[in-house]
């Protein structure tokens, strides 16, 4: 009984200290694609450690829910390390929090993120939280749409089972599965703030989308929120892992397995890496009334998956 | 070509009166009595001339000049008012005054749009009140300035701080469901210049902006009338940075024009070299910035790379990277040696293989080209009607080019082919200067495979007191015009500077109807006209 435990406790670990890696090695990458020397993989630690190290500017008429939010969000964030198989399937949690649990998480963080970007009362604030709203509005549906295609193949909506049987099955070319990875990547690019639907390194306020609603955070709280940020850059690459390329991921009760499955998990964040620099370098920023289309194409992606799963498994 | 003196002289018979002997030998200067300004605009306006600038000067204290005609009406009565107008390549100036004890004048602002700012600010600024007028804000003038505080006026003293008052700037307003206030500036999230900008909108959809600049109005028209001669084409280097060049060049033109000094051959090819060589590097920049502001980070990356070794090379060549004070009265500081011109025409060759490696990538990218099609639409009616200048006249079917159309050597030899485009979005002031550069090479290449030999300086010669001097310069933005008078014992009495951003900039307010409020930082980056060169 103990062993689920440590994994747990691994992951969170992981979730914690890997995720700044793996925004520093996509900016790293990136400056090598613009012909750039970059900062180094460790970049991210220096900026969080950089904004704890500095007080806080609170706006006077900031609520608890301003104050609050950023502890809420980081909250939530390590939650998810909980019951993606990152590792190992032997989660403990996921029999209580399936995928659905997943993306409610993210709506909570989402919905007070918003929230306190409304709670000042400046023209940015309101404005990135009506921008995030309506993207997330398209953007969840279409996720929950994506999943549900990964849990019909494994007639389960809990992360371990499907994992279980997608990695540790009989392996089968699924049509289905392709069209739902085609979604989840659409909506990953939306949901993590990446190009072409937002501009994570933007100065221009009136342009942004997440930004804008953080705008007012300094010190301890932006580190949070900018911590949780790259989390949950780490959070979608993995559930993408998890979902769609478990292979290398360890087997329940197999202790043995874990190294390996560390090292797979090196791998493969790396080769995401570098996939996502690539779209990134190659697109420009959309304009943001596209946005609705593109996730328009996206719950498309995700609805053929889910008809082909019918048609043709 | 003298149509519009023609028009001028056949509307006003006997009044009008050309006064060669003050006024600048290179531009024809009428002067009209005062209640006749607004009719010779109108006749104008007809002739389809655009107003380049207007402007005050104080000259109350000069001799007193009585004009038989007129009873006595002449200098040293009160304020001198100056409407400079221009068609293809005639430029030409009005004149009239008003008196001290009654300063008004006729507002020229139902004839023609810029004069909306320019006699705002001659209002803010030296106290002349455009009759007609319809707004009564300060403009340059923050609204926390005491209002008879008159800094141009000779009788304020600038060495003295200025007192604070409460004041109220109100801003135009938009009222009905659902539409928000947006208010963006002066400080912003990047490093740039301040200014503000309001916009009223609904949803994202922009119903109108609202620019409020003169953060950093800095009195450099009032300090120009403490220098010497000689330092005042280094505070004009100054006016903005990144057309140092251009205003350097504008500002000698202008009092070599007073002294009929010409500088030798060589030292003008030089100057041309460093003005196109100043267009590339801030064109190159700026087609960066603007892909940058659509994320699309790779070419701000690359086309940085090609900016930083040009100013690299400058830095070797002329001991300034952006080869300030290097244009002096008379010619230029620093001559190049035949390795440096060798130098400089392999940089060419290198730059031409760089560049067009990037045009191709701007050019085949779809998303890149979804955002900057259609986007911030300048359409030509609306730019004439603005009087636009520079690229942003050119990427909205205006041929406006001073090199081409007052052309000083070397460009009466060699002369510039100016790209013109109809559709004036982001994508066609992008273009024009895509072909700028490319035609900045050509220049560039010409002017040091003939560059004449000779000495890079003549001894300049003090302008004698109270005439007048008058320049344009092709800058990168568009026209840089200076226009210098003398006072009574030498002195430079009064320097009006008109950079292209005090044209420009109203144009960006009317480009970005239509848009929505996220694509405002590339429309504005397309324009990218200069906060200092606005405000002075």
């Amino acid at each position: 009984m103990i062993y689920p435990i440590v994994i747990e406790i691994l992951q969170t670990l992981i979730l914690l200290a890997a995720a700044p890696a793996f925004i520093g090695w996509i900016r790293m990458v990136k400056c090598w694609f613009q012909g750039r020397t970059s900062p180094g993989i460790f970049q991210p630690y220096r900026d969080i450690a950089k904004l704890f190290s500095k007080d806080v500017v609170l706006a006077e008429n900031a609520s608890w829910i301003f104050r609050f939010t950023p502890y809420l969000v980081f909250g939530a964030t390590v939650l998810m390390a909980g019951i993606i198989p990152i590792l190992s399937v032997d989660l403990p949690f996921s029999a209580t929090a399936d995928v659905i649990a997943l993306v409610a998480l993210f709506a909570i963080a989402r919905f007070f993120t918003a929230l306190a970007g409304m709670d000042i009362g400046t023209a940015f604030g309101g404005m990135g939280s009506s921008r995030e709203m309506t993207i997330a509005s398209l953007a969840e549906p279409a996720m929950l749409m994506a999943i549900f295609t990964v849990s019909l193949v494994s007639q389960s909506t809990s992360l371990s089972q499907m994992v279980q049987v997608v990695a540790h099955g009989q392996f089968i070319l699924r049509p289905s599965l392709a069209f739902a990875l085609l979604a989840f990547i659409l909506i990953t690019l939306a949901e993590t703030g990446r190009v072409p639907v937002d501009n994570p390194a933007t100065h221009l306020e009136l342009t942004m989308i997440h930004e804008a609603m953080i705008l007012e955070y300094s010190g301890r709280h932006l580190a949070l929120i900018e911590w949780a940020g790259m989390m949950k850059l780490f959070i979608f690459a993995v559930l993408g892992i998890a979902l769609f390329l478990p292979w290398g991921v360890a087997a329940t009760g197999v202790l043995t397995g874990i190294p390996a499955a560390f090292l797979f998990l090196i791998v493969k964040l790396g080769f995401i890496g570098i996939v996502l620099v690539l779209i990134e370098t190659g697109l420009a920023k959309m304009r943001i009334f596209r946005v609705p289309e593109f996730l328009g194409s996206a719950f498309l992606f995700a609805t053929l998956g889910m008809l082909s799963y019918f048609m043709l498994e | 070509m003298t149509i519009l003196q023609n028009i001028v002289i056949s509307i006003l018979e006997e009044v009008a009166i050309q006064d060669a002997n003050q006024y600048p030998a290179n531009v024809p200067t009428y002067q009209i009595p005062r209640e006749r300004f607004a009719e010779i605009a109108k006749v104008m306006k007809t002739a389809g001339a655009r107003l380049v600038a207007e402007w005050a000067t104080d000259e109350t204290l000069h001799p007193h000049h009585p004009l038989p005609h007129q009873g006595g009406g002449g200098r040293g009565m009160g304020f001198g008012i100056y409407a400079c107008y221009a068609k293809d390549s005639e430029y030409l100036i009005i004149k009239t005054y008003t008196p001290l004890e009654d300063p008004t004048f006729p507002s020229l602002v139902k004839k023609f749009v810029p004069a909306y700012r320019f006699e705002r600010q001659m209002k803010s600024l030296m106290g002349v009140v455009p009759v007609g007028h319809p707004d009564p804000r300060p403009w340059i003038k923050h609204e926390d300035w005491p209002e008879d505080a008159y800094p141009l006026r000779k009788s304020f003293d600038a060495s003295k701080p200025i007192p604070r008052v409460a004041g109220e700037y109100r801003f135009i307003k938009a009222e009905g469901e659902g539409v928000y206030e947006i208010p963006v500036g002066p400080v912003h999230a990047g490093i740039i210049e301040p200014g503000h900008f309001r916009f009223q909108a609904v949803g994202e959809d922009i119903i109108n902006l609202e620019e409020k600049l003169g953060y950093v109005h800095k009195g450099i028209e009032k300090r120009f009338e403490t220098l010497s001669w000689e330092d005042g084409a280094k505070l004009a280097g100054r006016v903005s940075g990144d057309t140092t060049v251009a205003h350097a060049l504008a500002y000698c033109r202008a009092v070599e024009t007073m002294t009929e000094c010409t500088p030798p051959e060589r030292a003008l090819w030089l100057r041309a070299l460093m003005l196109e060589r100043e267009r590339i590097a801030n064109h190159l920049g700026d087609i960066g910035a603007i892909c940058n502001d659509v994320a699309f980070a790779f070419l701000l990356y690359q086309f940085s790379i090609l900016k930083e070794k040009l100013l690299r090379t400058n830095l070797k060549l002329f001991a300034h990277r952006l080869m300030m004070d290097k244009i002096i009265l008379g010619g230029v500081a620093v001559d190049i040696s035949p390795d440096a011109k060798n130098g400089i025409l392999t940089e060419m060759d290198w730059l031409v293989n760089e560049f067009e490696r990037l045009v191709i990538i701007y050019d085949e990218n779809p998303s890149l080209e979804d955002r900057v099609r259609d986007a911030g639409i300048l359409s030509p009616d609306t730019a004439k009607g603005l009087c636009v200048v520079g690229f942003v006249a050119r990427a909205s079917w205006q041929p406006i080019d001073c090199r081409l159309q007052n052309p000083f050597p070397p460009y009466d030899i060699i002369v510039p082919r100016v790209a013109v485009l109809k559709s004036g979005d982001v994508h066609a002031r992008v273009w024009v200067r895509i072909e700028e550069i490319r035609e900045s090479i050509r220049i560039i290449r010409e002017i040091l495979n003939s560059l004449p030999e000779g000495e890079i300086a003549c001894k300049f010669i003090l302008p004698s007191p109270d005439i007048a001097g008058f320049a344009v310069v092709e800058g990168w933005r568009g026209e840089v015009v200076y226009w210098l008078q003398s006072g009574p014992r030498g002195e430079i009495n009064r320097c009006m500077i008109r950079d292209p951003s005090s044209v420009n900039w109203i144009a960006l307010e009317q480009a970005i109807h239509g848009n929505i409020v996220p694509d405002f930082p590339l429309c504005n980056k397309s324009f990218n006209q200069s906060y200092s060169g606005n405000d002075l």
